[in-house]
């Protein structure tokens, strides 16, 4: 049976010795190894719960009146957008289990790329000859923000609304091409033109997902072209030798066993834990906001950002050429992940280090690159925290103000004091090891000598 | 009909008992290439156990999706699918930990560079180009026909938007002479308009979703206002109107701060929620706090007869959040 089937395609193929070599492909086996594959597979999810909800989402901006089961808002104004996302979560059987499942996902999605990224970055995994593969990575990042952007402005619910006027800010405040842009993506000035929800919609479901599967694609494939990198477990590990489990038999039920995990707890968050219950929101107006409003927690940084820059356009007498929001919403993002992008030739060049790497290090063998990370690091989580101030207001009652110019102060000294830290302890640690080596060494000479003796 | 029943119980039992006899190495066969370990009875059972669970999840989802009117709809669907993945994830994890060989191979690294196969490359690249004589020329029209190809085909973009006219975003609704309404439409008398509180109004009869439609309406006590002279006549009998799109970043101004013991504490102030920037009603809108660089737009106020509120002309200010040059004109009906 088996046997007929591999012959068949073989022979139309010619791939068996392609899928000889696949099955035993090997996989080094270390828990972090698994962050990445939770980022594709969340992706797996997202792209199959989207699909479903494509089939009843309408893009359009005309106002109707809600006419649905939802009490609250019968007979309100609504958008055709917000009301078909309504109906998905009211009127379409498990429409809401589906809904909470793709917003789940997004937000681990991002997650599972967000402490990827760590990974990658504190164990030295982009060195030569993976810089390619961490680029289409950082690029995948990027892409998924504003992809998670894009779906929940779609829903044109207040928070929406709210979302949207923010990034209409922030592009109309890029400089000399800033108010151009605005009115090129949205066709006019704000709320603009009922096409600038198709254009959204559009780049949600189509544009933007192609993009991140051919990403997805050509990572994987610069993966597997390279091999995976290793930590130097035991002896058998070199730059040359990659030890591990092959694909086929032991790492496929791992994988898939990995899938079923990913996929089994996205769904039952979806249906047991409630996010973005839009129908409390309401629907959107220009004229109207609410208090206390978040992003998804992948936005929270350009929040903070947006809320910590003090207030000052950059203007020369009266006239303004750099609009505030772009220090927080664009320069700020700009900054970090151009650190991103160029860390890997910065490293290069700094370090004279131009060899190949398959070993790992772990953050203590690399003091500086801990530090310089721990200090980016510290850097956009505290901007990060910096956007939940006003929580902290309500929750802890520290006054907003005493907070953001606290805030404006720790948030240059923090990453330099973190920084010097994590450097201290990297050295200290690896001295720790050299004792130990050290003791270990003098010992077994002890024993060999009372052996002799 | 009875024997029919005696064949499916027993091969039921024989699926259930029945254990398959380990293959022998005969002699003669070549030798294993997955090395050979003791079977683990518990594990498999463990396994299918596990499958059956996941199975009968996934049997109660769709009877969750078939039952109308089932309360907790929801939450029994995302169940059941959840924890039929969980059971899958489980079943998987223990066939990967006690059914099937898990061995440590070895492989070398890939070859880190080809550099035979480099030079070859670039081998065929220069050969195939060595007919040409005037190469750069020749690379220099290839590059231009692309550029312009590339500029041809991205020009129909300008489609999506005006560009290059900033005009549309100096526009309000609001002109001399016209009604200050509220919510359902009905007018603002100045009569209504309370101290300590916030009012949102809207030009009467236009498109209330332009950023420069809506306006916040605050009445301070007199002696309050610091205006500076260019907006000293903009309040009406102590009603002042502000645009109610923060000059920040676009969010509807929704918070009005109100001192409660007026010697000691801040005076009023209009606040947006997103990133609190906070406006000073009494002075005609200047940032107080937070990130807004710009104050925020004041509309002229007049009461007519029938002590109605109406525009008595434009802001005083581009309404919205700012860009390059914002303030090189200013609002225009």
């Amino acid at each position: 049976m088996i046997r007929r089937a591999v012959r068949f395609v073989d022979q139309r193929s010619g791939g068996a010795p392609l899928v000889r070599k696949a099955l035993r492909y090997v996989f080094p086996d270390h828990w972090s190894f698994l962050l990445g594959e939770v980022a594709l597979y969340a992706f797996v999810v997202l792209v199959a719960t989207g699909t479903y909800l494509a089939f009843f989402y309408q893009d359009g901006t005309a106002v109707v009146h809600y006419r649905g089961p939802y009490p609250p808002l019968r007979g309100e104004e609504v958008t055709e957008a917000y009301r078909s996302v309504l109906d998905i979560s009211f009127s379409v059987k498990a429409g809401l289990l589906i809904r909470q499942t793709h917003h789940w996902a997004a937000d681990v999605f991002i997650a599972a790329i967000f402490v990827h990224l760590l990974r990658v970055f504190f164990t030295g995994a982009y060195r030569k000859p993976r810089e390619l593969t961490y680029w289409l990575g950082v690029t995948m990042l990027v892409v998924a923000l504003l992809e998670g952007y894009l779906g929940y402005s779609l829903v044109d619910d207040l928070l929406s609304g709210m979302g949207l006027a923010i990034g209409y800010a922030v592009v109309l405040s890029i400089p000399f091409v800033g108010a151009n842009l605005a009115e090129l993506i949205w066709g006019g000035p704000f709320p603009g033109k009922h096409e600038f929800f198709a254009r959204m919609y559009v780049l949600h479901v189509f544009l933007i997902p192609i993009l991140i599967a051919v990403l997805l694609a050509a990572h994987l494939a610069l993966v597997a072209l390279r091999h995976h990198t290793q930590f130097r477990g035991e002896r058998r590990q070199t730059e040359r030798k990659i030890v591990g489990l092959p694909l086929y038999p032991a790492y496929t039920p791992r994988s898939l066993g990995l899938f079923s995990a990913v996929a089994g707890v996205l769904f039952l968050l979806g249906g047991l834990v409630q996010i973005n219950p839009i129908w409390l929101w309401g629907p959107y107006h220009t004229y109207s906001s609410t208090n206390g409003a978040q992003p998804d927690w992948y936005l929270g940084w350009l929040i903070g950002a947006l809320r910590l820059v003090p207030g000052w356009d950059f203007t020369v007498g009266h006239y303004t050429l750099v609009p505030n929001p772009f220090w927080g919403g664009a320069a700020f993002p700009l900054v970090v992940f151009a650190f991103l992008y160029f860390w890997p030739s910065l490293e290069r060049r700094f370090s004279g280090d131009v060899r190949y790497h398959n070993l790992l290090e772990r953050p203590r063998d690399a003091p500086g690159r801990t530090a310089i990370g721990m200090g980016v690091l510290t850097w956009t989580s505290f901007v990060f925290f910096a956007g939940a101030s006003d929580r902290v207001d309500v929750l802890f009652g520290l006054s907003y103000t005493a907070q953001i110019w606290t805030y404006r102060v720790l948030v240059w000294v923090l990453p330099v004091v973190v920084g010097a830290v994590s450097y201290r302890v990297c050295v200290e640690l690896q001295r720790g090891e050299l004792v130990e080596h050290e003791r270990k060494r003098a010992e077994a000479e002890a024993r060999a000598a009372r052996g002799a003796a | 009909m009875r024997a029919r029943a005696k064949d499916v119980a027993l091969s039921a039992l024989l699926l259930v008992v029945g254990r398959r006899k380990r293959p022998r190495l005969r002699r003669g066969e070549h030798e294993r290439i997955v090395p050979e370990q003791p079977p683990d009875a518990g594990g498999e059972l463990l396994a299918i156990a596990l499958l059956a669970a996941s199975a009968l999840c996934a049997i109660a989802f769709v009877a969750f999706y078939a039952l109308d009117r089932l309360p907790n709809q929801t939450q029994l669907l995302g169940g059941a699918l959840g924890l039929c993945f969980c059971f899958l994830a489980a079943a998987l994890i223990v066939t990967a930990k006690r059914i099937v060989v898990s061995e440590q191979i070895e492989h070398e690294y890939p070859l880190e560079e080809h550099p035979h196969e480099q030079e070859t490359v670039v081998q065929i690249v220069e050969e195939s180009g060595d007919r040409l004589t005037r190469r750069r020329l020749f690379k220099l029209a290839l590059f231009g026909a692309g550029g312009a190809l590339g500029v041809a085909l991205l020009t129909p973009a300008a489609s999506l938007g005006p560009i290059l006219d900033v005009d549309p975003f100096y526009g309000t609704p609001w002109r001399r002479g016209r009604r200050l309404v509220d919510g359902t439409g009905k007018p603002y008398r100045a009569a209504d308009v309370e101290e300590g509180t916030f009012y949102t109004a809207f030009p009467e009869g236009a498109d209330r979703e332009e950023l420069g439609a809506s306006v916040v309406l605050v009445r301070l006590a007199e002696d309050e206002l610091t205006l500076p002279p260019a907006l000293a006549r903009y309040p009406a009998e102590g009603i002042v109107a502000y645009s109610k799109i923060c000059t920040h970043a676009g969010c509807a101004i929704s918070l009005y701060r109100t001192p409660l013991f007026a010697p000691t504490e801040p005076g009023p102030a209009l606040v947006c929620p997103c990133h609190y920037s906070t406006f000073n009603v009494a002075d005609g809108g200047s940032v107080e706090f937070g990130p807004a660089g710009r104050k925020l737009p004041m509309l002229p106020l007049a009461i007519d007869g029938r002590g109605h509120l109406r525009a008595a002309g434009n802001f005083d200010e581009p309404v919205g959040p700012s860009w390059w040059g914002v303030r090189n004109r200013s609002a225009k009906p």
